[in-house]
Formats: structure tokens, sequence, C-alpha cells
């Protein structure tokens, strides 16, 4: 039995020369498809053939990626469903990209372990296994709400909070007209006020969204730490960061210098430098620096650029510093400065943290694109999460914020041709329960909670 | 004399839903014994003398398509009948009734005594004869035994009640009756969940002393209305109700003897309905609003008693008397009775299946207050399905399970049983994920047939049902055939309609999905007579304007239907599938769901566990694949 089409990409995220998304279900050939050009279409290949084309944004034409596509067709497959795997090159943002349109295209985002159940629902794997394809899926979801759960920190969770919230008060000021019409203190929610708010919600759904596909991002930068000793270029970094990326310098002027902070765009992805005026006043009073210092200055980063010496030993302060670091969940690079100099660094001790190193030497202007890259590569492959920002950031986020924007816009369509207000409230509903989805919300009993708490209803 | 005690089913209890429960048992051809503490207070409203309502209104349908009582009483004995919300979409339309309290009675009980193997019978049962878990019968505080292999429960506010009044509070069942205190004991100490909820009525007061010119008048539709689909005698000659409010001083009276409250002096241990608070409880909890709205709603042509609707309240008597005073038109009103509120026993329901058949003991049903549910009409629905399933029992009948896609009684049925409740339940529109296909209007087109498979749908109504459904479809394909040309005359009936005229010419039932068209503006463009009745063309106007949403209701429906397909095992043992999560492990120990649907919505039950859940289950499928 073919199943509704799922999607997922099947490589681990962020690694690997190649990624591939997977298509399995009754419409994985169609929805391929319709963003694949090649030499033929994917419906008339053979069954279990490699083909050479390119994925395509319909809506726009844009090629995505250059890719290589594998097709499967029941039974002889996996989950004994059509498959198609598309194999692209371009590095995770990309591979993102061509998930999303699969998912814009008909697809939708496979659950956890959702290939293997198929897979034995569909007779593929023997009985045996069934208790080790239940396990799976245990540890799949358990991995993948840690994950979320690390996602939806902060800005963006009070940020939808703050949406649903909205749309709940229009759904109870609709649902108490309904059950108590009797009721005269309760004001007549009327089509146009619904319109109205609608019509907010779905700006703000659609900012989200539009942050997202820029490279899901950027309310806030990621707040990103410079430390290091005294004298090993940290502000010599700063300045190139603030510099030559001259995108976005903004200024905020803090309640004490300390903690003034600068926006700097990294190859698309927004930094909040943190306490710039400490790395400016400070750098050249030797004796003021230490851990102390450090550990300030790393405070709330999520990102930390730990600047080193080429030229120097491994002191007892940086041992001390980086242990700490190593400790703690936040992604660190170490930038090795000065490689213009002799090298006095202790290269395989430093790589015993298990940190990226970038080897710069910011005077030279040398290694500092590598050093771009890896900060690209953290962020976009999710390793390094930004715990104070509102971006979306991932493609279950996105899936369903899509779903949801295009259930608000079925009901202000309806609203706008007169539809009676209960009608065009299912659509309203839908979206209120989409954007719970995003944030894990059980929405069982809130709107009848919502109803109760905000009139005064009853006998 | 011969076999006096044995029955098929025995009702303890005649109110809303014992009622139905008894009159289902007996239609089935069970022979049925209905037991009641008091036989004058059969179909008793010991709260708001009317019926019906949003999503509630919509259940008396229901009960009335499966082939129940309460809508063709309250069309015979009402005083006065409203369709609410018209204003709005077909979907949230709803009846209501002011009904004639004593009437109502008399009239249920009329058909009781007529109905053929029901026997009604005063005594209060004091003990449920169980052995080894199997019901056997029911014992009266006077010794009598009667053998039965099902019991209905539906004891309403009865076990354990007891009525607050101020610092008064004493073991009453409603509206001062006997309470049925062994009874509960017994349910005690068989082992089930018990809580303790909380409920009030509000005083009543004489008519002739309401002084109605400060009042604004609530008349009733000058239209004929009727809940049940079989009514032809509609009742036009109607009782208004009446509208003032409470004022500055009403609130002031109130919060100088909040102290003397039964709900703020800590008399009061159950919890109540949010959505019936107390006059005291919404002065506190929303003090910025100035005045509250109080409905006068008389109890029945023949008395002079009026409810006094908005002022439930557990304040002393004296209070009472000074809080309606301060209200306009009651300055100088007579009380009759004091409003109180009353505490008692109710099971947590997830004991329940959704049958409404205990899990604990085989035989026993329970339907109504007891389940933790408020209303006479959500008291009624699970009447007609606990009657209608103790006999399917017996008669060895699949039992009715209506889904939440069926009807409100299914939605109803499967939040308690599934969720559980923490305060005395009441339906919403809100509760219903798919309230666009749980009309008030095809309540008969979605329920005769299965009351009819459950024999309680006679022939003439079978007939007239399947009259009706064929007249819609004929009438739409009929309209989805024939094309409008756009002509002088159909354009000046499109513009006296407030439309765009039309460019081409266009299928009839096409034209009728513009919002401006209805059914008759159709009929007048082609000039032909309207030949089908009200009922019919409403249908076809409703299916044909809202097909898109309908649809898409459905595709959802069917989406929920597979899971529904997806049945768990009885015997299946949760401890063996080690992958769940520990929480919903527990949960479905206790709920025990009958397919993948119901276990999807038990709370803290999620996706991971649903696939693993069909992965354990499939088992049995995939061996035979295999093989």
């Amino acid at each position: 039995m073919q199943l509704e089409t799922i999607t997922s990409i099947s490589t681990p995220n962020g690694e690997g020369a190649i990624g591939i998304v997977r298509l399995s279900g009754i419409d994985a050939l169609a929805i391929a498809d319709v963003l694949y050009r090649g030499k033929k279409q994917l419906a008339e290949v053979d069954s279990h053939t490699i083909n050479y084309g390119h994925i395509v944004d319909p809506t726009t034409d844009e090629v995505i990626e250059e890719v290589m596509v594998a097709v499967m067709r029941a039974p002889r497959t996996y989950t004994r469903e059509d498959i198609v795997e598309i194999n692209c090159h371009g590095g995770i943002h990309t591979i993102n990209r061509v998930l999303q349109l699969t998912l814009n295209h008909g697809a939708r985002l496979a659950e956890p372990g959702e290939f293997t159940k198929r897979a034995f629902l569909n007779g593929r794997i023997d009985l045996s296994q069934a208790e080790s394809v239940m396990d799976f899926i245990r540890a799949k979801t358990t991995q993948a709400s840690k994950v979320a759960a690390g996602q939806m920190q902060g800005r963006l969770k009070s940020y939808i909070e703050d949406l649903r919230q909205r749309i709940l008060n229009i759904l109870a000021q609709v649902e108490v007209n309904i059950d108590y019409p009797e009721y005269d203190d309760v004001e007549e929610a009327t089509t146009a006020f619904l319109l109205d708010e609608a019509k907010k919600v779905l700006v703000d759904i659609d900012d989200l969204l539009k942050d997202a596909s820029q490279g899901r991002i950027l309310r806030e930068g990621l707040p990103t730490a410079i430390v290091g000793k005294p004298n090993v270029g940290k502000s010599s970094l700063l300045n190139y960061l603030v510099q030559d990326n001259k995108a976005i310098v903004t200024e905020i002027a803090g309640t004490t210098r300390d903690i003034l902070e600068e926006y700097v765009n990294v190859g698309g992805i927004p930094l909040k430098l943190i306490d710039t005026a400490g790395i400016r006043d400070t750098d050249d009073i030797v004796e003021k620096i230490g851990v102390e210092r450090s550990r300030a200055a790393i405070g709330s980063a999520a990102l930390i650029l730990y600047v080193m010496n080429y030229n120097d030993t491994l002191s007892t302060d940086d041992i001390e510093i980086l242990e700490s670091l190593a400790r703690d969940d936040r992604q660190v690079i170490i930038v090795l400065n000065k490689t213009d100099l002799e090298q006095n660094m202790d290269l395989e001790a430093l790589q015993s943290y298990g940190m990226p190193i970038v080897e710069t030497s910011i005077l030279h202007e040398a290694g500092l694109k590598q050093l771009e890259d890896e900060i690209a590569q953290l962020f976009f492959s999710g390793t390094v999460e930004n715990a104070d920002s509102t971006y979306v950031s991932n493609n279950r986020h996105i899936h369903l914020l899509e779903q949801s924007r295009s259930a608000i816009g079925d009901a202000i369509r309806s609203a706008e041709m007169d539809v009676p207000i209960d009608i065009v409230q299912i659509d309203l509903v839908k979206t209120w329960e989409l954007l719970g989805e995003v944030i894990g919300e059980d929405v069982s009993e809130q709107l009848i909670d919502q109803l109760f708490s905000q009139f005064c209803l009853g006998k | 004399m011969e076999n006096y005690s044995q029955y098929d089913v025995i009702v303890i209890g005649a109110g809303h839903a014992g009622v139905e429960a008894g009159l289902a048992a007996s239609r089935k051809g069970m022979k049925t014994l209905m037991l009641t503490i008091n036989l004058d207070n059969i179909a008793f409203m010991p709260c708001n003398p009317s019926v019906g309502g949003p999503a509630k209104g919509i259940v008396v349908r229901e009960v009335d398509a499966l082939g129940g009582e309460m809508a063709k009483v309250t069309d015979k004995t009402h005083i006065q009948m409203r369709m609410l919300n018209t204003g709005k979409g077909p979907a949230v339309r709803a009846l209501r009734a002011q009904s004639d309290k004593v009437l109502y009675q008399q009239e249920m009980k009329r058909v009781l005594e007529n109905q053929e193997n029901l026997d009604i019978l005063q005594g209060m049962v004091d003990e449920i004869i169980i052995e080894d878990d199997v019901v056997k019968g029911v014992r009266t505080n006077i010794g009598s035994v009667y053998h039965s292999s099902t019991v209905i429960i539906t004891t309403g506010t009865f076990l354990r009640g007891e009525i607050i009044l101020g610092d008064l509070k004493y073991s009453s069942g409603p509206n001062h009756q006997m309470p049925s205190v062994t009874l509960a004991d017994q349910l005690k100490d068989l082992g089930f969940d018990i809580v303790r909820f909380k409920t009030g009525t509000p005083p009543r007061v004489n008519a002739d002393s309401v002084d109605y010119s400060k009042t604004e008048i609530q008349p009733g539709d000058d239209v004929p209305r009727a809940f049940s689909f079989e009514t032809t005698e509609f009742i036009m000659d109607q009782l208004p109700c009446w509208l003032t409010y409470t004022g500055e001083s009403t609130h002031q009276i109130i919060n100088d003897n909040l102290h003397l409250s039964a709900m703020y002096s800590g008399n009061i241990v159950g919890t109540g309905p949010r959505y019936c608070p107390s006059i005291e409880d919404k002065i506190v909890r929303f003090n910025d609003k100035p005045r509250h709205q109080i409905f006068l709603e008389p109890e029945g042509r023949e008395t002079k008693e009026v409810y006094v609707q908005g002022l439930s309240t557990s304040m002393p008597e004296d209070v009472q008397r000074q809080m309606l005073a301060s209200i306009p038109g009651l300055e100088n009103a007579r009380m009759m009775r004091a409003g109180y509120a009353i505490e008692y026993d109710a099971l947590v329901p997830t004991q329940l299946w959704p049958t409404l058949e205990t899990k604990k003991i085989d035989g026993l049903f329970t339907a109504g207050q007891i389940n933790g549910t408020s209303g006479y009409e959500e008291a009624a629905g699970q009447g007609i399905i606990a009657g209608i399933n103790a006999a399917a029992k017996i008669l060895g009948e699949e039992p009715l399970i209506l889904s939440r896609t069926d009807a409100y009684i299914g939605v109803l049925i499967d939040d308690l049983v599934t969720k559980g409740t923490n305060e005395p339940y009441r339906l919403l529109t809100s509760r219903a994920e798919h309230r666009l296909l749980l009309r008030h209007d095809n309540a008969d087109m979605r329920l005769t047939e299965i009351g009819r498979k459950y024999g309680l749908i006679t022939d003439a109504r079978y007939d007239m049902f399947l009259t009706k459904k064929e007249q819609i479809e004929a009438e739409k394909a009929r309209l989805g055939e024939i094309r409008i040309k756009p002509n002088a005359h159909t354009q000046s009936v499109i513009r006296s309609r407030g439309g765009t005229e039309l460019k081409d010419g266009i299928m009839s039932l096409d034209l009728l999905r513009r919002p401006e068209m209805d059914y008759k503006s159709i009929m007048e463009i082609l000039e032909e007579d309207i030949q089908v009745s009200t009922e019919v063309y409403e249908q076809i106007e409703i299916q044909t304007k809202y097909e898109g949403y309908i649809e898409k209701s459905l595709r959802q429906v069917d989406k929920m239907k597979r899971m529904e397909d997806k049945k768990i095992p009885h015997n299946i043992d949760y401890d063996a599938i080690h992958s769940l999560a520990t929480e919903a492990r527990d949960k479905l120990k206790t709920v025990k769901p009958l397919d993948l649907a119901q276990a999807s919505r038990i709370s803290g039950v999620n996706p991971a566990d649903i696939s693993i859940l069909l992965i354990y289950i499939e088992q049995g499928n995939v061996k035979r694949v295999e093989a």
C-alpha cells in the first residue's frame, strides 16, 4: 500500500560532501518531477536508475542545485513505495532549500523513523525486527525532541506564543457569540473585526517566513564573544569583522560602555558581537585581562571565538578557560592567529579539546575566509544554537509556518467572500493549531479555558 | 405474578438520562424496570426550565434521530421556542425551548406508562447485586430484590447529594428530595474513582410580584419550530421571557455578604462548572463589570413560578431576598424557592468504555450527571446510548459507539471516556472538531440509519426519512443539469437580490452557490413553483453553498476514520511494549482505548507512541504478509 508522500534529509546534518533528500510515497515521482529538470521526466525513466539534472524552484525558475536523482519504483524499495532520492552537493543550505521545495509541492515532512515504519508496515522488514523498529522510533523521537526543545527557547517561542494568543482572543470572541448568543455583554465578533485581526497575523507569519527564507535568520544576531589573552589579536579580528563586513554595523549603546554590542554580517550570518567595548578598552592594558575577564565576556554568548597566539605556548589560563568551555554546551572556534610568526603553540594539545581550529593571520588577511565558512557551517548545520533570537531554524517549523500561512490565507479569503463567521473560524482554528505545533503545545483545552476566563457566562 | 422480579435491564433513576435509557431498552424488546425514588419526579427539571441551545439543541435532535423522546416531549409541552444564531452559518444554528416543567414531566410519565416492556416502580436502590464482577440485579432500601443482567445507573446529583445554603449544609438530593447515600457508599467500596462536583440553581419568584414594565420582553419566534423530525403540530401560543440586569446595589449586597456565601466560607469542596458560576462568583471574578444579565423565565403555563436565570447562588435566604429586591422589576418580588448549591458524587468517567459500560463491573452502565456531565440534554444523549448498549449486550448485537464525526453525542462520550473531566462537563460547539458536519439541520441524515439499525425507528418514520433523502438527491441532480440563461428575467431577479449580473449561462446549482442566492430565487428565475419541503431545499442550499468547506472537513474525517479502523485488541499488554513512553503507557492502561484514533486523543500519548502502537498491533498482519 502506498501512503501519502513523506520527505526528509536522510544524511547526517551538516557533514559529508553529499546530502540526500529522500521522498517516499504515492506522489514521490510527481513531486520530484515538478522540481527536476533533466533529459527526461523522472516519470519516464526506468526504475532503479540514477539521473543527472537540476533542481529548480518552479515559481521563479531559479536553479537551486545540480543533482543526481535516484528513482526506485514500488515494490522493490526500502519502504515498498515509490522512492526518489535527490543527491545534492551544495552543502546544508542548498539541501535545506531542496527539502523545502519538496514540502511546498505536496510532500509531508517524515516523522522520526517513519521510513522504517513504512518499510515494516509494508512487510519489507520481517516480524523479528518489529521490536527494534519500535525502539528506533522512540530513540529518534527522543533525539528530535531534544533538538526541538533546544531550538524553541527564547524569542521565537514567545513570538509565536504572542501570535497564538492574538488568534485565541479572536477565536474566543467568536466562540462565545456562538455558544452564548443571548449574552449582550460580549461584543459581537464581526467578520470585519476578524478580517482585520487575521490580516495582521498574516503579515507577522509572512515576516517570520521571509526571515526564514533569507537564510533562516535574523531578528537578532547570534551572540558572539571574542575572547582571549591580551595581544593575541582580538581587536584586529573585531576590526576586521566590523570593517570588512560593512553590511550591517549598528551600535546599540547599553547602560554602560561595557556591554556595547555591534552587529556584523558574516557570510549571511548575523553576529551580535558582545562586549566590543571591553575588547577595545582593555586590549592593551596587559594585566587587566585574565580568566575572570574572559568569563564575563563569554557571558550569554552562543558562539565563542577564542583567539590565541600561534607564537605563544599554551598557558595555564588558556587551559583553564578551554576546559571550562569544553564542559559548556556552547560552540567554540579556536582562532589561532599570527601564523606569520613562528609556531610555539602545541597544536596537538589544542586539538584534544575537540573544537574547530582556524589558523589565521589577521594582519595579512589570511585564513579569514575559512573562519567565515566555519561560522556559517556551524550555524547552518544547527550545531550552534541561538538561544536569544527569533529565527526559524528548522524545516519542520518552516513547513508548519507555511501551512499556517495558507490556513490564515483561506480564512481571510472566506471572510472577504462574506462566508459566515463560524465557517471562517474553521481555518482560523487550524492556523492556531498549526502554530501550536511549532512550539509543541497541547491545544485541546486552551480555547475553552480562554472562553471562561475572558467572559462572564452562565445561568 | 410469575417472575415479577426478573428483568433484562434495570434503570436506576428516572431523570433525563434514565427515561431515555429505559425507553431505548424497552423499545428494543428488553423487559425493563425503571426504579425512581419518587414517581412524581420523573423527568423533573431541577434547574432552568429550558431545553436546547447551542450544541445541546443539536443533541436533542440527535436523540430524536436515534429514536429517543426528549425532542417530542419538548415539542408538545414548551411555552416558547427560538432558533439561535440565525445570523451565523448553518453549523451553529440551534433551537432552544422554554419548557413547561410540569407538563414536560406529565407527558414524559405518560409515554413511559404506555411503553410496552417497561415497568416503572417507586423505590430507592441501596445495592447493586454483583457476583464475580458481574451484575445480577439490585436490592432496594426495603429489601426487595430485582434480578437482571444489566443495570444502568442514572442517579444524577442524588449520589451523596448535599445542599449548601450560606453556612447550612445538609444531606439532600436536588430540590430537597431524598439523597442516595448507601448506593454511593457501595460504588466507593467497589473501588470506583469518585470525584465531588458541585452545581447550583437560582431562586424562583412569583410572577405576580414582578414589575415587567421595568424589563425587556424576549418573545419566541413567530414561525413554527420543533425539535423532532416527526413533529407536525406546532405550538404557536407562546409565553415571553423577560430581561433585566443586576446593578451596583446588587453587587454591593453580594460583596457585603460574601463571607456568608457558601462558596467563600469554605463550605464547598466540590468543583463547580466555570460555565455556570454563581452570581457571587461572577461578581468576584469579573468585578469590573457594572451589570449582569438576568433572564426571567416562566416555569410553565399553570404556575406563577418564575426562574431567575443568572442569579444562581448559595447565599443565605435573607441575602437572596435583598439581592432580588435590588434588581429592576424585582423590587417587590416574592421569593417562592431559594437558590442553593448542591454537591454530589460523580464517577471519574475514564472508568467507562465508550459504550458507557463500566470497565470494572460487567453489565453495569452509567449515564448522565453521575458521569460528570451537566445538563438535561447531555444526560439524555448518554441515556439513549446506555439503554441501547445494555440491550445490545443482552441481544448479542454490536454495541453502538458514535464517533466524534457522527454526532455531538459522540464528541461528548469520547471526551468523557478518553480525557475525563475535572469540572461538570457541558457541551460547547467548540468541543467538536467538525461542527460543520454536526449540524442541527442534518441530525436525521446523520443518525436515522443508525437508529433504524438498532430498532428504534418506526417504519413510518423511516419511510419519511428515505423520501426526504431521495428528494434532496433528485432535486440537486436536477438543478445540476438545468442551465440558466443570462436573459432579462434572470438578471432582474439577480439584481433584486443584490447580486452582479450573469455574463454567461450557468448551471442552476452553481448560481445557488452565490452568497446572495437562495433556492427560492432560483425557482423564481426558473419560473417554477416550489415542489419540495422547506427541509429539503434547506439541505440543498447548505450542501451546495458550503460544499467546499464540507469536503475539506470530510477529508479530515477520512484520515481519522482510517485511524479508527485500526482496532486495539482487548487483551493488549501495554507493559510488553517497552518502547512506549512511561506516561503514555500509564494513560493507555487506564483509558484502554478501543482504536488508534481514540488512543491518539489521550493527552500524554504522542505521535511516536501511536506509531509504536501501530507497529505492535500490526505484527499480526505482517506475519500474514510474510507467510
